[in-house]
């Protein structure tokens, strides 16, 4: 965070940047952030799904939690093994509510004695006050407000950073390393929100620009904005919280439960362990889908979804077109027994009936480097 | 010769012989961003000045383009339908959205100019 606009919002280390690419700039979770270039959306979207795209995401809080106890602490508020996170791999994991809800989502990265964490924009002052509480006397957290984020997302991303650091090759889906890319010490995390192969890089805000530019200079890479984010992360069938995901759903609602671990599982001792290992076990009472309407108008976020009946059985919670596949795609919650593949619902948009299907997610296929 | 007016909810009207042709400005689909759907009112309808007569959707989000005037539809641009992208491509023409047979011309008055739109373009920053 570098600065902030005349109406108080805080703008990033790359800020500079964006103007010059005449970006659009938004309020998005008190920060000036870039919805768009002037390629546009569509462009820009499926630059990242053919070639690479250059994201700033250093809205997003970046934590480091240390000291003894601090894995411990945050296993009692997340159902991950942050004690078996081996060096250099990161997992995805979310905060949990005593309901069994979520808080907010994030990746954790093991680096020596230490986790780093990647928290959304919008929660990262309650997810650190959170940690704060947790934390026993001697364990730490602190947010990097010194630290850029950079995403660069798309099946051409690892042979554009290889031509930087040829060991970037070495890492597969979730991994992670500190490496000096363009004489710049950064750490990269082989992971992403678009479905696609890519690389989250952290790297010291004074050095975030003209990193940026370098990267920007090379033939395969363009830069998307927030606008191409959603996109991308709708048709991957990605969650965003406060949208997919909130205090009222829990990880098994949301589909998410293959981030839980093992041994978090059979041993509990998470915030809302009780109804979070019900529903393992028992089935929860809605699930997350895919849905596909029929025609070609967009069914967003908030729109009821009815069964052939007329009644309502779930919400719309992310909704839009889909640039790779183009026509429209959302994501809901229904009850259990509507959620198989296929099932015949429908929306009610401007006073008019849309018929949806559900359909498998993701929407488009993940491009991960996997072991 | 057509007369042409905007409105501050940037539509666009070109009137000739007492039928307006109707579309988002310039500045309305730069705003938008990418077109992907597009949804008309159905020919014969009437519409009074000021009420919503069709749907313009972008990537983001859903906008609504409303009567400058009131009037009876005459006719809708289908091929906006399969091709959306007209209204980024060519906003005040191939893009125009429906027409509107006038019931009160007198309604004109009340819309900006070109210059006068032009100037609260501007004002908006």
């Amino acid at each position: 965070m570098t600065g902030y606009s005349p109406d108080g919002l805080a703008r990033t280390p790359l800020h500079d940047l964006h103007r010059a690419l005449g970006a659009r700039l938004v309020p998005f979770a008190g920060y000036e952030m870039p919805v768009q270039y002037p390629a546009g959306i569509l462009k820009e979207h499926l630059q990242c799904r053919e070639r690479a795209a250059l994201f700033d995401v250093s809205h997003m809080g970046q934590v480091r939690l240390s000291g003894a106890g601090a894995a411990e602490a945050l296993e009692r508020l997340a159902p991950l093994d942050a004690q078996g996170l081996p060096e250099g791999r990161t997992r995805y994991s979310f905060f949990t509510n005593e309901a069994g809800g979520i808080l907010d989502d994030f990746m954790t990265t093991r680096v020596g004695d230490d986790l780093l964490l990647v928290v959304n924009a919008a929660c990262k002052a309650a997810d650190l006050a959170h940690l704060q509480r947790a934390l026993p006397a001697g364990a730490r957290c602190a947010l990097l407000e010194d630290r850029a984020l950079l995403a660069l997302q798309g099946p051409q991303a690892a042979a554009v950073l290889q031509r930087l650091a040829p060991a970037v090759a070495d890492l597969r889906f979730m991994d992670s390393a500190e490496l000096e890319l363009a004489g710049v010490n950064a750490r990269l995390s082989r992971s992403g929100y678009t479905g696609e192969d890519g690389f989250e890089i952290s790297l010291p805000a004074e050095a975030a620009g003209a990193f940026a530019e370098r990267l920007l200079a090379e033939p395969e890479v363009e830069p998307a904005g927030l606008g191409a984010r959603d996109s991308l992360r709708l048709e991957a069938g990605l969650c965003l919280y406060g949208h997919d995901i909130d205090e009222t759903t829990t990880p098994v609602e949301a589909g998410l439960a293959w981030a839980i671990g093992k041994r978090r599982r059979a041993e509990g001792g998470f915030a809302g362990a009780d109804t979070i290992l019900r529903q393992l076990a028992e089935g929860p009472p809605s699930k997350r889908v895919g849905l596909l309407p029929e025609g070609r108008a967009p069914l967003r976020e908030g729109l009821e979804i009815l069964d052939g009946d007329g009644r309502k059985v779930g919400r719309i919670t992310s909704g839009g077109f889909a640039p790779s596949l183009g026509r429209p795609v959302a994501m809901g919650y229904v009850a259990p027994g509507l959620a198989e593949a296929g099932t015949a619902l429908a929306a009610e948009l401007r006073g008019k009936p849309v018929a949806l299907a559900t359909a498998p997610l993701p929407f488009v296929k993940h491009g991960y480097k996997r072991p | 010769m057509a007369d042409l007016y905007f409105t501050e909810e940037h539509e666009w009207l070109s009137v000739e012989g007492g039928e307006a042709t109707i579309g988002i400005s310039q500045y309305a689909q730069e705003q938008l961003g990418d077109v992907v759907f597009v949804e008309l009112p159905e020919v014969g309808a009437t519409l009074a000045k000021g009420d919503q007569a069709a749907v313009v959707e972008s990537v983001k989000a859903a906008s609504e383009v409303y009567a400058g005037v009131s009037g009876e539809v005459t006719a809708v641009n289908e091929a906006l339908v399969e091709e959306p992208a007209k209204v980024n491509a060519d906003p005040q023409g191939g893009g125009w959205f429906f027409k509107l047979r006038l019931s009160d011309a007198g309604e004109l008055s009340g819309l900006m100019d070109e210059a006068a739109y032009g100037a609260f373009v501007e004002g908006l920053g």
